[in-house]
């Protein structure tokens, strides 16, 4: 009988061994001259666990991890290929390992399960369920399903889905245009390449619904060059989807035409902002485009443009599937379903957790997490990005919801959570947050292109020690005017995490001249 | 003073630059694509290119420099023939990416940005969604994860063989 192991191919697995992994269970098997069936799957989102393989079993998948290809011959001897559990590294059924079985995966539900580009066993995981439900609505009644779902976007604005897709669709017909942000860049975020690489199908299938809502018979999918295996593996999937008729001219026999191109990025940090990465998107420099118009209006070309980002999307098929009511059960507030949080940095238990709005940080960061890796005290956490606020101890039992961390000021944004323990700088962080928006800034407006270099000089003043108080007045004085003078959220934001880092952490900003020590 | 730092173009990398335009329909929004093809082929942007560039996709040449110059990635000189990408930003900051950063560029003796004299060239990068296995370096294009000094030497290796 063959045996069934799966390693991952997601590129966090293959960043920490899996492909030798891979590579040491195919000659071990050789050797022993047994039957073993390798599966590529993506990433469960373990990653302390990577590589984690796992084993099919009669009673279900059955997982060692973290995995090293030294330890591959000792797992054979301990039974590996029936899921023995006598081994230091077996952790028993995936499905009961407490990180992943508090979850609630809806827009997760196959990373990690199948082999991301096995389009043929696809419909046995419910795959295409979503687009073959889409193609027997009108756009208006599918536009209608995403409001109904609550469902907003996921890339951190929070803006009402349905809302932006029946703007678009009520535009005059012609040409329009599905874009999806896939410029990933915010640090402490993976959650879009880890379905990139792990379900591309879903992420295709979002955005060829969405293509149907509005009308759109092109869509771009722009990903950034940091990402290559993502890269790699949706061009694969398009593809493969077009091949099968999912794509092109004859969508599921249906008569309606979607077709997909991949886009690289080029390095920059502001096309991640819907607006530059449209210039971008249009083969110009990344600059950010004033608002109104907006996209859905004047958006790529100038036509009307749904732009969203991965995890919108690929969260738009298990809501046609299942229904909008199903979706819109989860969650608290006016923040319905789920949302996939990234815990990174200094914790312990890394990785993705797709939980209904509502769970606290401190769930997240204790619970799942397990707190700390370096073991010493949590001090700080960036939420929602380099342009999100750091939240300390205190605020830890902050329920997730957008209106809830606005309130808080701070916000959810793309829901990555840095966690940093009591050696961190927070006058450091502060300064790093201008000298990351002097980089990164796309130089259109003034505020955000001189502001940032400023910010970053003053608060350099005050790490020395120089005119503190004065200097820690006109660092809020800067923010003010970068707040409210910005075009758009680069220079708006980045506020964020300077201020709360000074308003929750003033212990760091008090420096004062160090004595001669001679 | 731009103009300094660019390196002269390899041979034939004009007719290359034109060729890959070609490849693109000549369609100015595939501009991106077509920069990142050119420098897959040469290792480089070369100057010299952005006319014939220009001239194909019906730009003018300030539009052309004005993307090359804008993205982060493009290059105006060749880099050394292994790239070793190391994160700067927060999360793995949290991990001491910054004191790695300043291990790793002692122990070849450059500056971060620099090229060694054994063709390592070491850069910043801010994000390469290997969050939760930070610190993260890229070495020619593979991601490395929980990365020190040791490590990268040994990606270092695999990428030179």
């Amino acid at each position: 009988m063959t045996a069934v192991l799966y390693v991952p191919r997601d590129s966090a697995a293959r960043s920490v061994g899996a492909d030798a992994v891979a590579q040491a269970i195919a000659d071990e098997a050789a050797a022993r001259g047994a039957d073993v069936k390798i599966v590529r799957n993506g990433s469960r989102g373990m990653f302390w666990l990577e590589p984690l393989v796992e084993v099919e079993t009669a009673a279900g998948r059955v997982a060692y991890g973290p995995v090293a290809a030294e330890d591959v011959p000792s797992l054979f001897d301990a039974g590996l290929l029936a899921g023995d559990g006598h081994h230091a590294l077996a952790l028993g059924l995936t499905e009961e390992i407490p990180f992943l079985k508090h979850q609630e995966r809806l827009t997760f539900a196959r990373v990690g399960v199948i082999d991301p580009l096995d389009l043929a066993s696809l419909s046995a995981w419910g795959g295409l369920d979503g687009l073959k439900a889409a193609l027997e609505m009108d756009g208006a009644a599918i536009c209608a399903a995403i409001a109904e779902s609550g469902l907003r976007g996921r890339g951190g604005a929070g803006f009402p889905a349905g809302i932006k897709w029946k703007t678009v669709h009520d535009q005059p017909t012609g040409q329009k245009y599905i874009c999806c942000n896939a410029d990933e860049g915010d640090s402490g975020t993976f959650a879009d390449r880890m379905i990139m690489e792990g379900d591309p199908f879903t992420l295709i299938e979002g955005m060829a619904i969405a293509g149907l809502a509005v009308g759109a018979e092109d869509g771009y999918i722009y990903i950034r060059s940091e990402y290559p295996d993502a890269i790699a593996t949706m061009r694969a999937a398009a593809e493969l989807m077009e091949q099968a008729g999912w794509l092109g001219a004859d969508i599921g026999g249906s008569g309606k035409t979607f077709r997909l191109h991949v886009r690289r990025g080029a390095g920059a940090y502001i096309c991640g902002e819907e607006s530059s990465m449209l210039e971008s998107l249009e083969g110009k420099r990344g600059t950010v485009r004033a608002k109104p118009p907006i996209p859905a209006i004047h958006g790529l070309f100038g036509k009307p443009t749904v732009v969203n980002n991965v995890l919108t999307l690929a969260t738009v098929p298990v809501i046609l599937a299942k229904g909008a009511d199903y979706y819109k059960g989860f969650g608290m507030g006016r923040s319905r379903g789920t949302k996939p949080f990234q815990l990174a940095g200094n914790i312990r238990h890394g990785g993705l957790v797709e939980k209904a709005f509502g769970v606290t940080l401190r769930q997240l960061i204790e619970e799942f997490g397990g707190g700390t890796a370096s073991g010493r005290p949590f001090r700080a956490a960036q939420v929602g990005g380099p342009l999100g606020a750091y939240v300390d101890a205190a605020m830890l039992d902050l329920e997730t919801d957008y209106e809830n961390f606005a309130g808080n000021d701070a916000m959810l944004g793309h829901g990555g959570i840095v966690v940093f323990d009591d050696s961190v700088d927070m006058a450091a962080m502060a300064r790093f947050a201008f000298e990351f928006c002097e980089i990164e800034s796309c130089g259109k407006c003034t505020p955000c292109r001189i502001g940032a270099v400023r910010g970053k000089e003053t608060v350099e003043k005050i790490q020395r020690g120089e005119n503190v108080d004065a200097n820690l007045e006109l660092v809020a004085d800067l923010c003010e005017t970068m707040r409210d003078g910005s075009l758009c959220a680069m220079g708006g934001l980045t506020p964020m995490p300077v201020l709360s880092a000074m308003r929750l952490f003033p212990e760091d900003f008090n420096t004062t001249p160090l004595m001669a020590a001679e | 003073m731009i103009e300094a730092e660019n390196a002269p173009p390899p041979a034939g990398a004009v007719a290359e630059a034109t060729a890959i335009c070609a490849r693109h329909g000549n369609d100015p929004a595939a501009l991106l694509e077509i920069l990142h093809d050119l420098q897959e082929e040469t290792g480089f942007v070369p100057e010299a290119t952005l006319p014939a560039i220009a001239s194909a996709l019906n730009l003018s040449r300030a539009e052309v420099h004005g993307v090359v110059s804008f993205y982060h990635d493009y290059r105006r000189a060749p880099a050394g023939p292994v790239v070793v990408k190391l994160c700067r930003a927060e999360a793995c900051q949290s991990m001491g990416a910054l004191a790695l950063i300043e291990t790793v560029c002692a122990a070849r003796g450059i500056k971060l940005g620099g090229t060694s004299e054994d063709g390592v060239t070491i850069e910043p990068v801010y994000c390469l969604g290997n969050c939760a296995l930070a610190p993260a370096a890229m070495v020619n294009g593979r991601l490395v994860g929980r990365a020190d000094a040791a490590r990268l030497d040994t990606a270092v290796r695999e990428a030179r063989s």
